[in-house]
């Protein structure tokens, strides 16, 4: 219902985004600023996928991906002190070698989606998915359904036991009435 | 792609352009007379001191990680849920019911742990 | 059939005489049908928010016994419009030391992240922007938006309480979305759909078809809900983002005229959007109570337009009664402190939302719906309800009696102010 070049520029207002926010976050001087940068490329990805009709996993990108894992990377910058004095964060260095991975990564990524989906445009149209997903983890990934809790119990232990030494007692030395946000 | 992502997209677009264009009326209206001192952080009226730069609390940190553990263990409960529903009705609820036992206990025995280690204390 | 495509192709029929199935710039009226009902949308938290922040002020003056904005207008109800046209023609101030990119876009982000949620509100039988297969979970994600505009406005003032601001503020929105996700997810429980428009409809006119009062459970979820999102929306007990006795005013310390109200925009507009999410989730939304939404659809003309009309002020009320219990919470209760915050959320609501999760799983497992038992819940649900209710009423009107009271014991008396006592 929508005409095809309508949608073509849709699409590519989404990647482009995608993309000029990854630009944004390699070329950055500020690594702050980097990590802002980030935010377009998560939403651009978000598109991505609400236009090709995945509209539970856009939903989560923006749930998870912004909001959970920019929300801990910028956690990890503001605790780092000092953080605005880093800037240089994308030193250039291996100039060849990076060229060679990358035109064989993208050489890779080229060859999958034209064998995987060359010539093909018609997208499916807007069905529901969120069943789907549901059942296809009640059924064919039930494995890695479980072991991905395995993953999650990991990442909590790993957390406590890093942050550990400082959670129970206040750290030795420090001054009583230091400020604290 | 989904006809029902294009309003979406439209509203944020329309937002974004209330936003710029009620800022770009304001600054039209508004002053411009610049000065150090209204231009300087605000301290309550006197010099600031000390840097901006202040290491924060870790537990910030891990707020954050919690978050993101548990918002995902919802976002995976979404999809089952619904399934749930139906299972209900064809009889393999107690499956269902079962794979996501499993998957809950190991997340709340790490909440357990969590909690027996002093990471949801705040002092 | 949703409205928008409704009145698109009305339009297209009677102003451009075409089949609007066949006819090529379908797409382009629909698009123009949406931009309109988001600029409504817009005008109407405008006008929204305005008004409620003056209610909440004289309520306010109320509570602590005094007046409150009372000067612009008859009994000061102009009061929100001067004050956003003040706030228009200040000064568009960047301080010297603030980072400018980020410092000038986090209003858009927050503005952007609160007005993208009224797109899924179902304010009324057909009214809705989009009704999306992932409505709620959508709704759960478009805070993440704000979320990143707080960090940002605080890191960008680069002064000191604005950053402590945007952390806090941070921190707890992430904190308090988990329990917000999991009560939710006992609503998706019982409706079987994300989609808003599919909640609403799930539920009924009459108090014991809502999902609140269809078990005890979901009863308690609700108030974990309404607590969460009152945190959520950083709104007292849970303002610690903008503690004045401690951190001055938090992320927004240093924006000033446009952009600050922004912040503020945002944040009245919040208030009504969990409101509305309450509304709709739990307490049956525009169901009309008597009448089937099929019923509905089938009618034409001006008695369709009347029992939408119906609908739309039926969820209204509802949602401006939850705004005003949060304006009375507001000026009840003390503040909380950032650990019994944090404490409240991760120890309490969590661990709690999870179990009501677990409760209503296993209610829906047993307890067949329609059945016998099924009506003897919700009938002493419905009972507990009103006895909160009326429990509540009865408090206010002994408030309004001891004040009456000590008005007129004050009335006589040679005092150098005059006794006060609200319209």
């Amino acid at each position: 219902m929508i005409p095809e070049p309508v949608r073509a520029l849709l699409f590519y207002l989404c990647a482009g985004l995608a993309l000029a926010g990854g630009c944004w976050v390699a070329f950055a001087r500020n690594i702050v600023h980097s990590a802002f940068a980030l935010l377009a490329t998560f939403a651009g990805v978000a598109g991505l996928y609400a236009f090709l009709s995945a509209d539970f996993l856009a939903v989560v990108q923006l749930m998870i991906y912004v909001g959970g894992v920019l929300v801990l990377i910028l956690f990890a910058l503001m605790l780092t002190s000092r953080i605005e004095e880093a800037r240089v964060s994308n030193p250039t260095i291996g100039l060849v070698p990076g060229a060679v991975v990358l035109i064989a990564v993208s050489a890779l990524l080229v060859y999958a989606c034209v064998k995987e989906f060359g010539g093909t445009t018609d997208l499916p149209p807007g069905e529901p998915t969120t069943a789907g997903i549901g059942d296809a983890l009640l059924s064919r990934y039930v494995l890695p359904f479980e072991v991905i809790s395995v993953l999650l119990l990991a990442v909590l232990l790993g957390a406590v036991t890093i942050a550990g030494g400082r959670l129970r007692k206040p750290a030795p030395g420090g001054k009583p009435g230091k400020e604290r946000p | 792609m989904t006809a029902s992502a294009v309003p979406v997209l439209l509203v944020l677009l329309v937002a974004v352009l209330f936003a710029a264009l009620f800022l770009v009326l304001s600054y039209w209206l508004g002053p411009r007379r610049r000065d150090p001192l209204k231009e300087s952080p605000y301290e309550c009226g006197i010099p600031a001191r000390g840097t901006v730069q202040i290491r924060f609390f870790v537990r910030f940190f891990l707020v954050a990680l919690f978050f993101l553990i548990f918002d995902l263990e919802a976002v995976f409960l979404y999809p089952w849920v619904l399934v749930f529903r139906s299972s209900l009705e064809s009889g393999a609820a107690a499956f269902a019911l079962g794979e996501m036992g499993v998957f809950l206990a190991i997340l709340v025995t790490g909440f357990v742990y969590v909690w027996r280690k002093g990471g949801l204390e705040w002092q | 059939m949703n409205i928008i495509q409704h009145v698109a192709n009305l339009l297209i029929r009677s102003v451009f005489h075409a089949d609007p199935a066949s006819w090529p710039w379908t797409w382009l009226v629909q698009a123009v049908v949406i931009g309109i009902a988001a600029f409504l949308a817009f005008a109407f938290v405008a006008i929204f928010a305005g008004p409620v922040s003056w209610i909440e002020r004289r309520i306010a003056g109320r509570i602590q016994s005094r007046i409150g904005p009372n000067r612009v207008g008859p009994q000061g109800v102009l009061q929100w419009l001067a004050d956003g046209v003040k706030c228009w023609l200040k000064e568009d101030l960047v301080p010297a030391a603030a980072d400018r990119p980020l410092f000038l876009a986090a209003p858009y982000l927050v503005f952007t992240g609160m007005f993208g949620a009224f797109v899924v509100l179902p304010f009324g039988a057909q009214v809705v922007a989009a009704d999306l297969n992932v409505g709620i979970l959508y709704l759960l994600a478009i805070t993440s938006l704000v979320v990143v505009g707080l960090l940002m406005a605080g890191w960008g003032s680069n002064s000191k309480w604005a950053l402590f601001g945007g952390v806090r503020s941070a921190a707890q929105l992430v904190s308090y979305e988990v329990p917000s996700a999991f009560s939710l997810l006992c609503v998706v429980l019982l409706a079987g759909t994300l989609s808003t428009q599919g909640i609403v409809a799930a539920q009924g006119g009459w108090p014991w078809d809502w999902f609140i009062f269809r078990n005890p459970f979901m009863f308690a979820a609700f108030f974990l809900y309404f607590t969460a999102a009152i945190a959520e929306g950083n709104r007292t007990p849970f303002d610690l983002p903008e503690a004045e006795s401690e951190i001055v005013a938090g992320y927004n310390i240093e924006y000033s005229g446009m952009r600050f109200l922004f912040f503020l925009f945002a944040e009245w507009a919040n208030i009504w959007i969990m409101a509305a999410i309450s509304a709709f989730a739990f307490l049956g939304g525009w169901q009309i109570p008597g009448i089937a939404p099929e019923q509905i659809a089938a009618t034409k003309g001006w008695e369709f337009v009347g029992w939408q009309a119906l609908s739309w002020t039926i969820f209204l009320v509802k949602a401006t009664f939850l705004v005003f219990v949060v304006i009375q919470i507001r000026w009840t209760l003390p503040r909380l402190r950032v650990d019994q915050l944090m404490i409240t959320c991760w120890k309490y609501l969590v661990p709690l939302s999870m179990l009501m999760v677990l409760g209503v799983l296993v209610l829906l497992a047993l307890v067949p719906e329609g059945g016998g038992a099924d009506t003897i819940l919700r009938g002493a649900m419905v009972g507990l309800g009103l006895a909160v209710v009326l429990v509540s009423a009865l408090r206010v009107r002994r408030t309004f009696r001891v004040d009456r009271e000590h008005y007129r014991e004050m009335e006589g008396r040679d005092l150098w102010y005059p006794p006060y006592r609200l319209p």
